[in-house]
């Protein structure tokens, strides 16, 4: 069942991107006020995924999760077509977050955790035995719920710090900076405060310094784990304008309590629920086929704010 | 134009004259009642009027606060006195320790000090004759060497405890790991007298002390700048090298300070491994090997006359004053890069 969803939205997608192109700029140069979160779902900008850089994304077949004997995350399988971009909305402890970990394994960095299925980048399994973990993170970047720039380092350094953590050779350091924090929507703001501390900044340009950095390695995936959770309004919006930016030339995977911002950033949306045991999910689909006709009753139940 | 006048910058939540009056009145008070007292009772003498300006003080100003405002800022102001009599507490020893070494000591303070040595000299010589140079010489290599010594294995001890969390880790402290690993090199060696072996032999003592304190540091690094740093793909020991050392730096200056505090003042294990020189020796690899903390002691234990105490207390003067330095330089150093 799941897995035909997911089949569905991929060519969905793809289609989705060439026919709505035009008539969603229209759309957007009339500003039509949204009135729903289905709507404001209708109302994005359709992105051709393609590039060679992308790949081909990244897809899960059967991902199970667990904490020491807590099984928290049950028989995950949900396509992540490359150019798109995919939230993962759900009530807390859902499983949603320990699921994005497992897409980077940064899961296993907890000492208690185990997991079960596959994880394929490129059709890759990136668990398979031999398989070089940091290799992994390098192509599957993540940017976390607290802003976290290295204390030590300041704004350059803290962009370039990919490079010398992974030992990447590159001569061409301040082009990258640059084209880093003018990504992350940043440049303009520290482009004379290179030299500063991270700290100086603000929670929502540090964050957006911590997406800068995460791109400095170019990932071919970004995860981004409830990346407006601490910050205001203004600096979400900020963060929301780089997601659609960055989406041009990368696969992003957010997970969300926003759903307004599911409903603004997303291509596909994925609900996860969990009913007392392990998480799992319930739906995925078009980000506005999930608000306006989802098929389960209890992903409209949540996303219609009846509960969670 | 509409112009908005701008009002001085104020600090209205600092102390006013008014009240600083009102303070500096129960204070007078407090001094007055407090004579009285003791003059009528038999509480004569510094130590007895001191104890009774405090209760006093702490009393009226209980009532003040109590009647200005009410039984909470009253109970709030006698914890304040309780904590300012806690730092009076803590502040004397240190001030009265470092006063007492001055007076004593700058008798034995005479610029030939720092040149010469006691080769030729006995302890109950003039005080201008001879000097300390061999000890501030011994002291300085073989703490230096003990800190080459123990802050790698101490860190290294510490990144183990908190970074690998190995399965060594629950049942082995840290200090007993520091010292198994040292006493395993240390021990098939120790045959001559010679300032390595001090270095040695001070590295057991400080190892421990900076193992725990760097551990404390590192624990306080929060979880997320390890994650952060693994994300970027970072393997765990650059993650650790480039960014976990570099956020945890002043905590680990802190305990390369707590380490030397912990060794600088040793003269026991220094006297039966180094031999405790008299000359100017600089090869730690060999021969007997000064130091403060024994050039005080000797002069102190085999002198007897008013040159050798006043060469003592000089001697303490200068290792004071080395400790100091030391301190500031070590803080300077933490403190000149980074927040």
């Amino acid at each position: 069942m799941e897995e035909r969803a997911t089949e569905v939205t991929t060519n969905d997608g793809i289609q989705k991107s060439k026919d709505n192109q035009e008539a969603v700029e229209k759309k957007m140069q009339t500003q039509v006020a949204p009135s729903s979160l289905a709507s404001v779902a209708g109302n994005r900008q359709a992105r051709v995924p393609g590039s060679e850089l992308l790949g081909t994304g990244l897809e899960t077949r059967g991902v199970h999760a667990w904490f020491g004997t807590k099984h928290v995350l049950s028989d995950v399988s949900l396509d992540f077509a490359a150019g798109t971009v995919t939230a993962l909305i759900g009530p807390s402890g859902c499983g949603k977050s320990t699921f994005l970990r497992t897409l980077n394994r940064m899961h296993e960095f907890i000492p208690t955790a185990a997991m079960a299925g596959q994880v394929l980048l490129d059709g890759k399994d990136i668990y398979a035995p031999g398989t070089d973990v940091t290799k992994i993170r390098l192509n599957v970047g993540m940017v976390f719920q607290k802003p976290n720039p290295f204390p030590s380092m300041t704004i350059g350094q803290n962009v370039l710090s990919g490079l010398k953590l992974a030992q990447i050779k590159r001569s061409d350091t301040d082009e990258l900076l640059e084209s880093c924090l003018e990504r992350a929507g940043l440049w303009s703001e520290v482009k004379d405060r290179l030299n500063e501390h991270g700290g100086a900044l603000s929670g929502g340009q540090q964050q957006r310094l911590c997406i800068a950095r995460s791109l400095a390695v170019s990932p071919q995936v970004l995860l981004m784990d409830e990346p407006c959770s601490a910050l205001d309004p203004g600096s979400t919006f900020r963060i929301e304008q780089t997601i659609s930016e960055l989406a041009k030339t990368m696969t992003i995977v957010i997970v969300t309590h926003n759903m307004q911002q599911a409903a603004r950033v997303s291509d596909y949306t994925a609900f996860f629920l969990s009913d007392g045991g392990p998480g799992a999910m319930i739906e995925a689909a078009p980000t506005s086929k999930i608000f306006s006709s989802p098929v389960d009753k209890r992903t409209e139940d949540y996303v219609t704010g009846r509960f969670g | 134009m509409n112009t908005t006048t701008v009002p001085t910058p104020q600090k209205p939540w600092e102390t006013t004259n008014k009240q600083r009056l009102s303070t500096a009145s129960i204070i007078f008070a407090a001094i007055l009642i407090s004579f009285i007292v003791i003059k009528l009772t038999g509480l004569d003498g510094k130590l007895g009027f001191l104890s009774t300006l405090f209760i006093v003080s702490t009393l009226l100003i209980f009532i003040q606060q109590w009647r200005l405002r009410d039984k909470a800022a009253a109970k709030d102001s006698l914890l304040s006195s309780f904590a300012l009599l806690g730092m009076i507490m803590t502040v004397i020893p240190i001030v009265s320790i470092v006063y007492t070494v001055v007076i004593k000591g700058y008798k034995g303070i005479h610029f030939g000090m720092f040149i010469n040595d006691m080769s030729l000299n006995s302890v109950n010589d003039p005080i201008k004759d001879g000097g300390l140079l061999h000890a501030l010489v011994g002291t300085i290599i073989m703490v230096g060497g003990a800190l080459v010594i123990s802050f790698p294995i101490g860190v290294l001890t510490a990144l183990y405890l908190t970074e690998i969390r190995g399965k060594l880790s629950r049942p082995i402290p840290s200090i007993v790991a520091g010292l198994f690993i040292l006493s395993s090199l240390v021990y098939p060696v120790t045959k001559s007298l010679s300032g390595m072996m001090g270095s040695f032999a001070l590295s057991i003592l400080m190892i421990p002390t900076i193992a725990r304190t760097s551990e404390e540091m590192l624990r306080l690094i929060p979880q997320e700048l390890r994650e952060a740093g693994v994300a970027l793909g970072g393997t765990q020991w650059r993650t650790v090298a480039g960014v976990i050392l570099p956020a945890a730096r002043s905590g680990l200056v802190t305990a390369i300070i707590l380490g030397m505090a912990r060794i600088i003042g040793e003269t026991a294990p220094l006297l039966l491994v180094s031999g405790g020189g008299d000359s100017l020796n600089f090869n730690p690899t060999s021969g007997a090997m000064g130091s403060l903390p024994y050039y005080i002691w000797k002069a102190f234990l085999t002198g007897g006359t008013d040159e050798a105490f006043a060469r003592a207390w000089g001697g303490l003067l200068v290792l004071l004053a080395f400790i100091f330095i030391l301190f500031g330089l070590a803080r300077f150093i933490s403190g000149r890069k980074g927040n």
